[in-house]
């Protein structure tokens, strides 16, 4: 597990139903893309998040493959319409196996 | 015929002129607390977008740095067997201020001390704990969360009385031209501020905002590693983390944005 990685999400607690509401994330990540070299010369090898997943109430809602070229510390948002409240659930995949994930509820009226 | 050629040309110099005044009325526009005087925070130097990611506390990524330090704060090290918070509070209010008014005379030592030297005083008398490494982690997160206390406040630095000989020797290094390229701190940042050093526009180097999360870095860094980047610009040698001269000039740099707001974790590009 890289060092220091922590998810951040950002969801309204509240929304009417049918509102297409705003969620941002950011997670601290090095995001090594595995193009730089080191002081000794040689490649630092790659190791970045490549998978961020979203689901709300266990459905899909969002989902991106990152590459190399995403900066270190990525921030990401999206827009999602609600219909119903509910729980999303959040799930960066590391290069070296390790998932991070964060839960966010929000009551839709 | 001429006729319309002729509107057309006039069209098209009306909307040249428009433009113009757009990219101008940039400067002109009211900076609010950014700008005290002539003296112009690098925030105003920034692009929309770099600015709004810095004023949204979630999208600025220098906040994760002052969330570790907030972790960092409570937490229990060395042979004494204290936390910053054991002395200071759990919740590092009580370290308001200091942002504004450091560096800061230190009568023990004789000399100016930065934010960074008192954490490392405390670490080693108080907490009997070994010092950070000047540009680590640990130190880039501490620094964050005590600088993050003082948010919005002015700076404002004591350059009279005891700190006076420092701060005339920080005033000396910057305007005193090094390197190969003999320049010095003022013939960028106070002759040529606002304009184009290559691809980048160069600010007045204002220090108000560290340690500031610069993109290129992609993370945040300290006052002392921009000025080992200038140094090193000018192809000069340059000076230690940590050393007296760059706590002077750190000193004067701060006391030329006095009365600017404390931005850290400022973001800049």
């Amino acid at each position: 597990m890289a060092k220091n990685v922590k998810p951040r999400v950002r969801t309204p607690k509240k929304a009417t139903k049918g509102e297409v509401i705003e969620i941002k994330t950011l997670i601290s990540h090095k995001m090594e893309s595995g193009r730089r070299k080191g002081k000794d010369g040689k490649l630092i090898p790659r190791s970045i998040i490549n998978k961020l997943e979203v689901t709300f109430n266990g459905k899909e809602v969002f989902s991106a493959d990152w590459l190399p070229a995403i900066s270190a510390n990525p921030y990401m948002s999206f827009f999602v319409k609600v219909e119903e409240s509910g729980e999303f659930a959040f799930k960066w995949t590391d290069d070296d196996g390790s998932v991070y994930e964060k839960k966010s509820k929000i009551a839709v009226s | 015929m001429i006729i319309n050629h002729y509107k057309k040309a006039l069209c098209a110099a009306v909307a040249i002129s428009v433009s113009a005044i757009g990219i101008t009325s940039v400067d002109a526009s009211d900076w609010g607390p950014y700008k005290v005087e002539d003296r112009r925070s690098g925030y105003t130097y920034m692009t929309d977008e770099s600015r709004a990611m810095q004023a949204d506390e979630f999208e600025n990524p220098g906040m994760l740095w002052v969330e570790q330090g907030g972790d960092l704060w409570t937490e229990t090290e060395g042979k004494a067997g204290k936390s910053c918070a054991s002395c200071h509070g759990e919740t590092g209010e009580q370290m308001k201020g200091v942002a504004a008014s450091y560096p800061a005379y230190d009568e023990n030592m004789g000399k100016m001390q930065s934010v960074e030297q008192q954490i490392n005083f405390c670490r080693e008398n108080r907490m009997e704990a070994k010092p950070y490494k000047w540009e680590s982690e640990e130190m880039l997160s501490m620094t964050s969360f005590v600088n993050y206390q003082s948010l919005g406040m002015p700076v404002s630095v004591a350059v009279d009385g005891k700190a006076a000989p420092f701060f005339a020797k920080g005033k000396e290094f910057y305007n005193e031209r090094r390197g190969q390229l003999d320049m010095a701190c003022s013939n960028c940042h106070v002759d040529n501020a606002g304009g184009m050093i290559r691809a980048n526009t160069l600010s007045q180097g204002q220090g108000n905002g560290f340690p500031t999360y610069r993109l290129k870095w992609q993370k945040v860094g300290s006052i002392h590693r921009r000025f080992r980047g200038c140094n090193k610009q000018v192809r000069s040698t340059p000076f230690g983390y940590g050393s007296d001269e760059y706590v002077n000039l750190e000193l004067y740099v701060k006391w030329r944005g006095r009365g600017l707001p404390v931005e850290t974790p400022a973001v800049r590009n």
